[in-house]
């Protein structure tokens, strides 16, 4: 197993090698980081300019760029990602790419595993429930929903539901629901039980747009894979032995039907991210969704690109994650 | 027509106090998008205690349908009514909570694919357990117990290391074993086994068939053998239904439905086998057409347009299930009945009596098939001059497979030896058969010498010309010469093409497009199918049909080698036969020469005129036909030959036997020395130390042995088998 | 996998009826077939009519209206519906139903240059990896990783970002399909992995085929089911993305408009001006709703294996 997992990750990194490329060229060609100062009025001198050029390596060619983003090697001690550098921001030496992107991720994780949670949970029962009454008038309510959750727009959704949860503080003069931030503003004189209070309650709208998508998907997913084991012949072979149908849905169909969901939504981590530049946007929360629009909006490249970088990564982690799981879970299934 | 006594009567059922299983008016119904669908019609039949009842039909006749109705395991789309009472109690209309009492306790079921019917997640232990616990209040550990008992009754070895093991690391055999297994757990009064050996080689289903037979012996349970194989039936049952459309036609002792058939279905069915014990000269006997659509069933009796002997009473009245007309037996349980206005016709009639020898389809007009058949019928000119020259031939053929993991990375992590030095040699206008069970590396082989795979090492020749050597552009014109005949005639032709599209595409690939049409009009007709349905689709055929389509296309080229890849295992006995015939005619018209892959020895002896035996990549033993089958001297040709059921009840029940043990070894890791001395009666039963010893250090080689053909043992003995 | 590749590959639906027979069929062709078979599908025949309507509303809606999309003097700012300007008018001026047709137009030509352009390039490459297999297959389905790491919305979101002076909508679309094109190239190489083994390939070689004669007459045309039904959901995926990219900033610029930045601009009015914020959202949902209907329809219809009558 182990041996297998290493043998994963080193057909991953070539990957993620050409990965990074492509994300290093896409950036690097788009746009200009030193767009902003160029249409300052007045003009900057042409040493300032060159300074500037020099501050964030553009007086070098695109393949030493590379080259120095990847390594640090020749740079002034900012840059290199094998050194654990992710490149001068041009929001100013006060920005630091590394620690952005960490606090970042503190705050997006907790949605998004609430979001995994709360789709998951839902998708298996929306799903057990269809497949057990296929084609009655649950079903078709069920997958109407599905169908109706996939084409829903998040970014529409998210609008309407904080709209919505505004409206309801208005009308009912409460702040039952908390619309904004991760958090409330005075988080310093909490107890951890407030604070965990204040947490959950920041949660349930941005879990419920975000989850939507996912859930959708993965209703359907668990829905067909249910079907497709409640019509195998073991679970026939269940029945004719006398096992009530409730035990054979539950022992026979489920058990089985689940191990191609769990690395469905495994892989499927990923797909939520997109949702969170949305989510985040919404609900004006602090996290990776926030850092990646702020990154390409001040043109600052080399915070794209590490973000683009990490998001790849975890793709990557993602799928070696499911393809393990897939193992230890399917008894067929053994890596040598 | 004495008596008309029907079935159904009420007052026979109540008398008999040894039913325990009794099916009364059983009718199934599917809704389906063109409109009601009856799988099931009228069912009706009785098991006694202990009494093994075998159901026979082909696919789509209904009978794994009304097995499934009895169990309550039907879709809830199906609409079952009627009755099937198990020791008296009523199962059709049972909720689940109710029927899951009766089920596994009362009743059992096995199904057709072993591979299939176990979950893949629980050990065989848990999935044994189960079945006791579901009905037993025993402990967990009572229960693991009694399920290592169960394994060792079912021929398990190892029962107590088997049993924490998982499905996919046992055999097929095996897992069938399993299954029966589970069936045996709580002594149940009924076992359903629907199919329970098709999916399996003939001698693992030797052997499962004994398992069968040790769980009834065991718990005492009726049987109810449900398959399409005469055989099987012959030798393992005590009564015989006959299924037809949906409905019963012809019920009785086995002895009487096999040698004194009263409907000519039955007759019909008899007559298209091809059989070891027979003469190898005579044709076969189709039934032409196909089952009628059960959708659309003919107001008449469903197999009156098949009928040779159909008159207007059949076409417009259904006949019941009546006594047959020199009905001797007085137990009422054991009377021979059948579903046919005119059974006494039938006394003493043979099947070529009624059938005609044809190898045409049914698409063409009765009349035409009846002057054909008057002259066709004539013996086959089968004897061919042994100094004809050879077309294709094969030196030390080998191929070698990787094993690669699973997984993205797919490392090769061994080798499998599909085909280990294979040499052969198919001569002008002969028919070769390879024979071997799956895995033997028959179709290997066969795709090798058309160079559609590569050959690890060893040499194909053609007409002298070496094939090995040639790349795929040079390969190309000589294709117009060996054209391959598939196994599946559903996935063999292409779905979104047309009939002329598909038998039209070698010629076009070969530039011959601008005569195409014409040409294929002339190979619709020579493969016996309506020349004007060439715009159709391929699922507008029936099997039998699109297996013809598949041998117009490879006819297209005019090649001189056909190779024939299991051209008619997958289809029905009645519609084999038709196909076999047209193989035959065609090799005699247009001189081809057939390389015949095959696992059924019976269609071998009736078709081929030599024979190679293959086990694990190796040709076992190799002669002519008759040779072969009257004085084989290899083990293993002698247990391929003994687990062939014979459709012949006193025959099949009297007959020597030669069994093997075991499962076929990986071919990733074959037994050293010769490969079958794993599972040979032989080696294990009557050699001493010193001799096995030569078989476990030395492959044997293939030599004649003084028996006038090769064999590759080194103790070859002839043994008279048939 | 990106978010589209989870919706694409739900939709793999499995046989749902395994055990019926199948129906016989007369002398049809097989589009007869399909098109008799999809319309026995009522939603998707619904949402067949309904896209076509969506469809014309925008394309030939724009040329009957009296507004255009354009700030115009004489339209009032902030009005309410009225039978003038039905979902009333912006703040800059703008009538919002001109907009709604000029946003569902942008919509639907990103969508359908995606699905087109990602379908032709992803099945062929698809099927040449499929085809080939080992080696072959591994460097080009490699290659399409590196295309399927990064989620569709931040890959276009990064380089569009930073053009400026307006990204037009088929540079939208282009950038769109350089991100998209590998899904479908992963769905059709899993089906042509599975049809290359089926005999009626192995019978094209035996007669001599080249491998070209049997991707293009052979494989392609019997993947067209999946690749239909993988297209059409594209299509829905494309509009979600594209109207995504709108909202959060990044697609098609002003003065033009599209759906999402509609929404964008009326994201606090759901409750206090709705005339704003309902039509752009809901024309969304229905194109995406009816296109993936229309797919579940294809996919019943161009399945042998689905004969039962279910709606």
């Amino acid at each position: 197993m182990l041996v297998y997992t290493a043998r994963r990750l080193a057909v991953a990194i070539p990957v993620l090698l050409a990965a990074s490329v492509l994300v290093f060229l896409m950036v690097d060609l788009s746009g200009d980081p030193l767009a902003d100062l160029r249409l300052q009025q007045p003009p900057p001198s042409e040493e300032v300019m060159a300074a500037a050029e020099a501050r964030y390596y553009l007086d070098r060619s695109t393949p030493e760029r590379y080259w120095l983003w990847m390594t640090g090697i020749g740079g002034n001690g900012d840059i290199g990602l094998l050194q654990g550098e992710f490149g001068p921001s041009v929001r100013g030496g006060a920005f630091d790419i590394g620690e952005q992107l960490a606090s970042s991720i503190t705050v997006t994780l907790r949605l998004v595993t609430a979001a995994i949670i709360a789709a998951l949970g839902l998708a298996i029962l929306s799903g057990v429930v269809s497949a057990m009454r296929q084609y009655s008038k649950l079903d078709y309510t069920l997958t109407f929903i599905g169908f109706l959750a996939l084409a829903m727009p998040t970014f529409w959704l998210g609008a309407l539901i904080k709209e919505g949860g505004l409206w309801f503080n208005q009308t009912t003069g409460t702040g039952f629901f908390y619309t904004i931030g991760a958090n409330s503003a005075r988080v310093s004189n909490m107890t951890n039980w407030e604070y965990f209070l204040d947490s959950a309650g920041h949660l349930v709208l941005p879990t419920v747009t975000l989850m939507l998508t996912s859930f959708a998907s993965w209703s359907r997913y668990q829905r067909t894979s249910m079907l497709e084991v409640l019509n195998s012949d073991y679970v026939r072979l269940a029945r004719a032995k006398g096992v009530p149908n409730r035990v054979v849905v539950r022992r026979h169909a489920l058990r089985t039907a689940l191990i191609p969901l769990v690395t469905v939504a495994t892989i499927g981590v990923v797909g939520i991210i997109e949702g969170v530049v949305i989510t985040e946007t919404i609900f004006q929360w602090r996290g990776l969704g926030y850092f990646f629009i702020e990154a390409v909006k001040t043109n600052d490249a080399f915070a794209v690109m590490s973000w683009l970088m990490l998001s790849g990564t975890l793709v990557v982690l993602a799928s070696l994650v499911a393809d393990i799981l897939y193992g230890v879970l399917d008894p067929r299934i053994r890596y040598e | 027509m004495t008596t008309t006594e029907n079935i159904n009567d009420g007052a026979s059922t109540a008398v008999d106090k040894d039913i325990v299983l009794d099916v009364q008016d059983l009718n199934v119904t599917f809704s389906s998008e063109d409109g009601p669908l009856q799988a099931v019609r009228g069912v009706s039949y009785q098991v006694r205690r202990g009494e093994a009842l075998g159901i026979v039909g082909e696919s789509g006749s209904g009978k794994s349908v009304t097995s499934m109705a009895i169990m309550g395991l039907l879709p809830k789309t199906a609409k079952v009514t009627g009755s099937a009472r198990v020791l008296g109690q009523e199962l059709i209309g049972l909720n689940d909570a109710q029927i899951s009492k009766v089920r596994g306790e009362k009743i059992a079921m096995i199904f057709q694919d072993p591979l299939t019917s176990l979950n893949p997640v629980y050990t065989i232990g848990y999935q044994i357990a189960e079945a006791i616990l579901t009905h037993r209040k025993v402990t967990k550990q009572q229960a693991r117990e009694r399920a290592i008992e169960l394994l060792d009754k079912v021929g398990i070895p190892h029962p107590d290391r088997r049993v924490d093991q998982y499905p996919h690391e046992l055999s097929g055999g095996m897992r069938q074993r399993v299954v029966i297994a589970i069936a045996m757990a709580n002594d149940p009064d009924v076992i359903i086994a629907d199919e329970p050996t098709t999916a399996l080689d003939v001698t693992v289903q030797a052997q499962v068939l004994e398992a069968l037979e040790a769980a009834r012996q065991e718990t005492g349970a009726a049987l109810v053998l449900i398959t399409h194989d005469l055989g099987v039936v012959a030798g393992h049952v005590d009564r015989v239904a006959v299924m037809y459309a949906g409905r019963l036609v012809e019920t009785g002792t086995v002895e009487d439905v096999f040698y004194r058939p009263r409907m000519p279905y039955a007759l019909g069915l008899l007559g298209s086998l091809p059989r070891m014990d027979e003469a190898r000269g005579e044709k076969l006997t189709p039934i032409l057409g196909t089952p009628p659509s059960l959708l659309d069933l003919p107001r008449g009796c469903g197999f009156a347009p098949r009928c040779p002997m159909a008159e207007a009473l059949c076409h417009a009245e259904e006949p019941v299930l009546k006594e047959a007309v020199d009905a001797e037996e007085t137990d009422l349980h054991h009377r021979h009945m059948a579903a046919c206005h005119f059974g006494e016709r039938l006394v003493d009639v043979r099947p070529e009596d009624l059938f005609h020898p044809t190898s045409l389809d049914a698409e063409v007009p009765v009349e035409a098939v009846r002057a054909e058949g008057t002259e066709a019928s004539a013996e086959r000119g089968r004897e061919h001059e042994a100094s004809s020259e050879v077309l294709l031939s094969a030196v030390d053929l080998v191929k070698n497979f990787p094993i690669r993991s699973k997984g993205i990375l797919r490392r090769k992590i061994g080798e499998v030896q599909a085909v280990s030095g294979i040499s052969l040699e198919l001569r002008e206008h002969e028919t070769l058969a390879l024979v071997g069970e799956s895995g033997c590396g028959k179709s290997t082989t066969a795709r090798l010498l058309l160079q559609l795979i590569r050959q690890t090492s060893g040499e194909v020749t053609y007409m002298g010309q070496p094939l090995h050597t040639l790349s795929d552009a040079q390969m190309r014109p000589l294709r117009r010469d060996l054209q391959l005949v598939f196994q599946d005639p559903f996935a063999s032709l292409d779905p979104r093409m047309t009939v002329t599209d598909i038998i039209a595409e070698p010629m076009q690939i070969h530039g011959q497009g601008r005569t195409a049409k014409a040409r294929v009009k002339e190979l619709l007709e020579l493969v016996g199918l309506n020349p004007e349905h060439g715009s159709r689709y391929p699922h507008e055929f029936s099997g039998g049909q699109r297996q013809r389509i598949g041998i117009a296309r490879a006819l297209s080229l005019n090649p001189k080698v056909l190779i024939l890849d299991e051209p008619v295992s997958a289809l029905d006995v009645s519609i084999q036969a038709g196909v076999i015939n047209l193989l035959e005619d065609l090799q005699d018209e247009l001189g081809l020469s057939y390389l015949f892959v095959s696992h059924d020895l019976s269609v071998v002896r009736h078709i081929a005129d030599r024979v190679a035996v293959m086990y694990l990549g190796k040709v076992m033993e190799t002669g002519t036909t008759e040779e072969l089958f009257a004085a084989p001297a290899h083990p293993y040709t002698q247990a391929l030959i003994s687990a062939i059921p014979l459709p012949d009840p006193v025959k099949e029940r009297t007959r020597e036997r030669i069994v093997v043990t075991g499962d076929v070894p990986s071919p990733a890791d074959p037994p050293s020395g010769c490969r079958f001395r794993t599972r040979c009666p032989k080696f294990a039963n009557e050699l001493d130390d010193a001799r096995r010893n030569l078989c476990v250090e030395e492959p044997p080689e293939l030599l004649d042995r003084g028996t006038g053909h090769r064999d590759a043992c080194h103790y070859s003995q002839v043994v008279e088998l048939i | 996998m990106s978010e589209m590749q989870s919706r694409i590959a739900m939709s793999g639906g499995g046989p749902e009826n395994p055990e019926q027979p199948v129906a016989k069929g007369g002398d049809l062709t097989q589009i007869q077939i399909i098109w008799r078979r999809f319309r026995r599908h009522r939603a998707a025949m619904i949402s067949l009519v309904l896209l076509a309507l969506i469809t014309a509303f925008a394309f030939l809606g724009p040329l009957v209206w009296q507004w255009g999309h354009t700030v115009n003097s004489d339209i009032p700012s902030n009005a309410g519906p009225s039978w003038d300007h039905p979902f009333g008018t912006t703040k800059q001026g703008n009538d919002v139903f001109a907009q709604t047709m000029r946003g569902a137009q942008q919509s639907l030509k990103v969508a359908f240059t995606v699905a087109v352009l990602s379908t032709v390039v992803g099945a062929t490459w698809g099927a040449v990896a499929g085809y080939y297999r080992g080696r072959v297959d591994a460097i080009m389905m490699r290659i399409a990783d590196i295309f399927l790491i990064i989620p569709l919305i931040v890959a276009v979101a990064s380089i569009n970002g930073n053009v400026r002076g307006g990204a037009t909508w088929y540079a939208v679309a282009l950038i769109m399909c350089l991100f998209s094109w590998a899904t479908i190239a992963r769905v059709v190489r899993g089906v042509v992995l599975s049809l290359r083994e089926q005999e009626f390939i192995e019978a094209a070689r035996a007669a001599g085929a080249k491998a070209s004669r049997i991707i293009f007459r052979h494989l392609l045309p019997n993947a067209a089911g999946p690749i239909i039904v993988a297209a059409t959901l594209l299509i829905a995926v494309a509009v979600l993305t594209e109207a995504g990219l709108s909202f959060i900033g990044f697609g098609i610029q002003p003065p033009d408009i599209s759906l999402g930045k509609m929404v964008e601009g009326a994201r606090t009015a759901a409750f206090t001006r709705p005339w704003l914020f309902y039509p752009p959202g809901v024309l969304i949902v229905l194109i995406c709703l009816t296109i993936n209907f229309i797919g579940d329809g294809l996919r019943d219809a161009l399945d042998p294996r689905q004969t039962m009558v279910r709606r």
